[in-house]
């Protein structure tokens, strides 16, 4: 839609011209930012021209840049070892926003939207991700995506605060992983997402999205017993409940999935 | 900045918020529609340098440099692309609004026949057609007759061939080139020079008196023509509800009022140069509210004490009772439910509760108005264009509200982007005239989605408390409803949902002893409307649900319990009184569909169930009358003029004129199918000038499925009597008396007399819409539940039909399929959700889950046959019906499968769990 209360655009070409104030806020795909109005902003600041490549392959893994488009990450194809990658794909389709919406929806704003059904967020947390943050102040503070998004539509990030890009660790890029999702109708907004993985190293992690208020990622240093991850999912405290399902459901279902999960990757 | 649009290059200045939709729009492209704005409907695709994105999620600025394709350029309507083709090959759209971003979308995969169009599509909403007809159209199925439009040939009819040519043929829909290619005009696909846009300043109370606006500051925005509040509209009060005979619906309602009843309530409006500019000063509009106390359970409202919605209304208004927040009430019995209650083996009491649904037709409610030659008050009248059911009834409304004549105002509509009963009422017009009339200037007004979703009106919320009896051989002894409905803060169709939703539903079983409680009160929550079904749906919900119930008491069949109870032919038709009105059984086919329904539910179709889920089978009937009760009247004129403009611009013979709207119902084709019968012509050879009130005198409108028994019959005698005039005339020029009418002319023994000879030659007709028939629906299902999560997969599902003669069999097969969706979506997913305090928490479609592709399975339809004596060449109606048994037969199912009976829908997975959990 028109964003009636924006009078202007800004595509700064460095760091140096981003300068975040109020009212400003950034701009990447915009697919989100244009689905509602946004009475409170004055000034978009277009990340586009900030030239950021959208998927590095580095020696400790995978860089996935703020501004990646999905549809850019769900055709990435990596390094054969690399096991996780069909992950990439599924999460994409995980969105409830269509195959056109890819095209232009990114990474770091679906993140940073802190929604959660983000698949992104799930994506993110379940492989480790690492946020660069670009702080309003300067530098780069780095910190675990599950840590990033704190609550629904909340994040960590301050005021001026940018989402540079998500490092993906080799490791768990290595690891075995499997993926479970379920939606008040078929192809719906997730009412809840779970993935599990297992490393070479055999350590364990569930991650649980959608039907939490903020993504958990529950660790095990090897692939738990039921009884083990069910104790584990009594520990989630914050579950959802909004039109995409009931909390008790989601609670439940999540169980469901997780113990999948587990069966699957034992 | 410079971009490419469908090959040329255009200029353009966006401004720095804005999307592409709007942009492609205001440089003329509108063949890009408006569905959601915000990125879930798919109506406004477009290709950007090849790939499809939705439009108006899509910043403007960054289209510079690129090329853009829209629906228009893939193809013109003289020269198609192959997927715009196969969507008239397959009748793949009903409206048509969702069609252009649909192709654009298809034209972008791949493969069209993808095995995985569910994911490929969950970006493109259809509201009208389930989906089947457009898979048939990706997979390029052709479905519909002669879509070359070979205007060469007469189309004969293989099922009727006495009848000539276009009835019972699946001939194509006329517009269909124009939908399919984005060209077609919609109601906002006209901008007037010169054209404000109106925004409306909405109540963030429930329940408050303004005390006083202060609009000096929005008046000081530049840009700003004028504010509107309650000081500047009409103290007339109305109905945004329309019907043939206004006092049907209270007069409860002010074009702006300083009480706002419910959140989201117009309080002023801005008439301004640009849209965000009359937004702007909405927001400048210092209000000062005095908060009442407000209700909004509607049990809690007709209670002692209640705060009262409409205390301040007298008799006027034609309230049943406002100081028991009571719109109408409905209390009547034949026989005695006690006694037949007492006498019954078998007792089934329950109460089953229906949500709130939003009819989401594509294309929201908007309207353009004008001044045409100069001021109202001189010779000038004013002009509206508007997305309506019911343009007659809205221009004498709007007569009424501002003291003008029938000559002074206009009223038409384009070709209207879906309606589902939600267009059956006055919601912009009021704003736009009142703006018009104030300005002077051209005023255009469109609801957001989320207007759509938060204030329009949805169903009616009912509680329908069933008491059934039956004896030991299952006959029926009792059967009782106590209905309570949630109007709303307004009553519009309150009443008239009320008395139809408690009739078909009672009256289409024979039993003894009867009664009817209904009430329909005021809360402080959104107002409640017409929806499809209009009330049958959820009345039904609860009495086919019963019935299921009393079957497994008795030990019957639930087929062969409806068959032991149902009306036939000489039974009265009967709800809770022994009055008799105009309805009867123009013809019969209940029996046909119990039975075409259960032979194709015992033959099944193989789709086995997933490992683990459990299956169950449910059915349930549905009655409906044939033509809204109490007055429906529709004129028509057909003539014979090859040298009219709208003739040559069509480059047919003949102009057929009729007030009913297109929006998807499908009667301009019907119409065009039966003028061509009687005339012996191709449906080609005749232009329609419609939905406009200069178009003929009066047309009640579409809505009770009226479309194709009322107009059409108004039709078909406007035809024959110009068949006669020509023959007439041809006799008397040749003095042959036994002329064969056709294509080209009359053939007068070894002359023939062509067309053009004869003209000019009118005819007018009219039908009033009485007496009444009845047709029937049976719907049946078999689903798997899972247990463990109670997810439901539809295995099977079935649909029989009574339409009397199919006129056109592949537009009514998808009347019903679009009806079998939408009775999906309100059975499994749709729900408006409040939050106990009027709040809407599903304000965008993201959070409001209408059917996507992916939710609806194929369903098989049959259709009975008979031909009805009172419908055109035997036809009934076919468009709301449909939807009225799929909730029920769904739950009726769901029950089979999980051993517990759902009293509520949706029947979300969520609480199909709980069900199972605590069974």
């Amino acid at each position: 839609m028109d964003l009636h209360t924006i009078t202007a655009v800004r595509r700064p070409g460095s760091r140096s011209e981003l300068a975040l104030g109020p009212g400003t806020t950034v701009l990447a795909g915009g697919t989100w930012l244009f689905s509602e109005p946004q009475l409170d902003l004055h000034t978009l600041v277009d990340l586009g021209g900030l030239g950021w490549p959208p998927l590095e392959v580095t020696g400790s893994g995978l860089t996935i840049a703020a501004t990646c488009t999905l549809r850019r990450l769900a055709a990435f194809r990596g390094p054969g070892e690399w096991s996780a990658l069909p992950l990439l794909h599924q999460c994409c389709a995980a969105l409830a926003g269509s195959f056109k919406i890819w095209h232009e929806a990114t990474v770091g704003g679906n993140i940073c939207l802190g929604l959660p059904a983000g698949p992104m967020i799930a994506l993110t947390v379940a492989l480790d991700g690492v946020a660069v943050v670009w702080p309003a102040g300067g530098g780069e503070r780095r910190m675990a995506v599950a840590e990033l998004v704190t609550g629904v539509r909340r994040t960590a990030l301050g005021p001026g605060d940018v989402l540079r890009a998500v490092e993906i660790p080799a490791s768990a890029l290595r690891a075995r992983t499997a993926y479970q999702r379920i939606a008040l109708s078929p192809l719906g907004r997730s009412a809840a997402l779970v993935i599990g993985r297992r490393g070479e190293d055999d350590r364990f992690s569930m991650t649980v999205t959608a039907a939490t208020e903020r993504p958990y990622q529950l660790c095990f240093p090897t692939v738990p017993t039921a009884q083990e991850l069910t104790s584990a999912l009594a520990g989630i405290s914050r579950w959802c409940a909004d039109v995409h399902g009931a909390r008790d459901w989601r609670e439940h279902v999540t169980g469901l999935l997780a113990e999948k999960i587990r069966g699957a990757l034992s | 900045m410079r971009l490419d649009i469908n090959g040329t290059t255009a200029e353009a200045d966006p401004a720095p918020g804005q999307c592409l939709r709007t942009l492609l729009r205001q440089l003329g492209h509108t063949d890009v529609k408006m569905g959601c704005d915000t990125g879930d409907c798919g109506a406004c695709s477009v290709l950007v340098d090849g790939e499809p994105v939705h439009s108006c999620v899509y910043p403007a600025f960054r289209a510079q440099g690129r090329s853009i394709t829209t629906a228009a350029g893939l193809g013109t309507p003289d020269d198609l692309h192959p997927v715009q083709r196969r969507f008239i090959d397959a009748a793949g759209f009903q409206c048509g609004f969702c069609t252009p971003g649909m192709v654009v979308t298809a034209s972008a995969l791949d493969d069209p026949a993808d095995p995985d169009l569910p994911e490929l599509l969950k970006g493109n909403l259809c509201r009208c057609t389930g989906y089947r007809s457009i898979v048939d159209a990706l997979n390029a199925r052709i479905r519909v007759l002669d879509a070359d439009c070979g205007n060469s040939r007469a189309v004969q009819s293989s099922l009727h061939p006495e009848r000539g040519s276009g009835v019972g043929e699946s001939v194509w829909a006329p517009g269909g080139r124009g939908v399919v290619t984005g060209t077609e005009g919609y109601t906002l696909d006209v901008a007037p020079a010169g054209l404000l846009h109106l925004a409306v300043l909405r109540s963030p109370h429930p329940h408050a008196r303004i005390r006083s606006i202060d609009t000096t500051a929005a008046e000081g925005i530049p840009g700003v023509r004028r504010v509107l509040t309650h000081r500047d509209a009409p103290a007339v009060a109305f109905s945004t509800a329309r019907h043939h005979n206004r006092l049907d619906d209270p007069d409860d309602t002010l074009v702006l009022d300083d009480v706002v009843r419910f959140r989201g309530q117009r309080v002023a409006a801005v008439v301004a140069e640009s849209i965000g500019i009359a937004e702007q000063a909405c927001r400048a509009i210092a209000v000062d509210y005095e908060p009442l106390p407000a209700v909004f359970d509607p049990q809690r409202a007709t209670e002692p004490g209640a705060p009262l919605v409409h205390g301040d209304k007298g008799a006027e208004s034609r309230i049943a009772d406002p100081d028991r927040n009571l719109v109408a009430e409905l209390h009547g019995e034949v026989g005695d439910v006690e006694v037949g209650l007492a006498a019954a083996v078998a007792v089934v009491e329950g109460t089953w509760d229906t949500q709130r649904i939003s009819p989401t037709s594509l294309e929201t409610h908007c309207c353009v108005g004008w001044l045409e030659d100069g001021s109202i008050d001189g010779a000038g009248r004013l002009v509206l264009r508007t997305s309506s059911q019911v343009p007659f009834l809205v221009r004498d409304e709007l007569c009424r509200l501002f003291g003008l004549n029938r000559e002074q105002v206009r009223v038409l509509t384009g070709r209207v982007g879906g309606g589902f009963g939600g267009k059956q009422e006055l919601l912009t017009e009021d704003l736009v005239a009142l703006a018009v009339l104030r300005t002077g200037a051209p005023v255009q007004y469109e609801f957001t989605r989320s207007d759509e979703l938060t204030v329009a009106p949805c169903r009616h919320p009912m509680s329908v408390t069933v008491r059934v009896g039956a004896n030991a051989d299952g006959v029926l002894t009792a059967l009782a409803i106590d209905v309570l409905a949630d109007a709303g803060a307004y009553g519009n169709h309150s009443p008239g949902v009320m008395f139809h939703g408690c009739h078909e539903s009672m009256g289409v079983y024979r039993c003894p002893n009867k009664r009817v409680d209904a009430r329909s009160v005021y809360t402080n929550n959104l107002p409640s409307g017409a929806f499809r079904g209009y009330g049958l749906g959820q009345v039904m919900f609860g009495i086919e649900c019963a019935l299921d119930e009393l079957a497994r008491k008795v030990g019957l069949d639930p087929f062969e319990l409806r068959r032991r109870n149902v009306v036939i032919p000489g039974d009265a038709l009967v709800a809770s009184s022994e009055h008799r009105d105009d309805l009867m059984f123009g013809s019969y086919g209940l029996d046909q569909c119990l039975d075409l329904a259960e032979i194709a539910l015992r033959r099944g179709n193989g789709v086995a169930a997933p490992p683990g889920w459990l299956v169950g089978e449910g059915m349930a009937l549905a009655m409906i009358a044939t033509i809204p009760p109490r007055g429906h009247v529709a004129e028509a004129s057909v003539s014979l003029d090859p040298l009219d403009p709208a003739s040559l611009e069509a480059g047919g013979d003949y102009i057929l004129r009729v007030g009913t709207a297109e929006f998807g119902n499908g009667t301009t084709t019907v119409h065009t199918q039966i003028a061509a019968t009687v005339l012996g012509t191709e449906p080609e050879r005749i232009a329609v000038h419609q939905s406009d009130t200069d178009a003929v005198g009066h047309d009640t409108g579409a809505f009770g499925s009226a479309g194709s028994v009322v107009a059409g019959r108004a039709v078909h005698s406007a035809a024959t009597e110009l068949r006669n005039r020509i023959l007439a005339r041809a006799a008397a020029l040749t003095g042959v008396t036994d002329g064969r009418l056709g294509p080209v002319g009359v053939q007068c023994g070894q002359r023939l007399v062509e067309l053009a000879e004869m003209a000019p030659l009118t005819a007018h007709a009219c039908h009033d819409g009485t007496p009444r028939s009845v047709a029937f629906n049976v719907h049946a299902v078999r689903v798997a539940v899972d247990p463990r999560t109670g997810r439901v997969r539809i295995l099977q599902s079935v649909h029989a039909a009574d339409a009397g003669t199919v006129l056109n069999p592949e537009q009514c097969r998808g009347q019903i399929e679009g009806g079998v969706a939408q009775g999906i979506g309100s059975a499994l997913y749709e729900e408006l959700r409040l939050d106990g305090q009027g709040r809407v928490l599903t304000a965008v479609l993201r959070n409001y889950h209408i059917p996507q592709l992916a939710d609806v399975p194929y369903t098989e339809v049959y259709f009975a046959q008979t031909v009805d004596e009172l419908g055109p060449f035997g036809a009934k109606s076919m468009s709301e019906s449909p939807y009225n048994p799929v909730a029920p037969a769904l739950a009726n199912a769901i029950r089979d499968a999980i051993g517990v009976r759902p009293h509520e829908v949706p029947m979300s997975a969520d609480r199909l769990w709980r069900l199972i959990t605590k069974r």
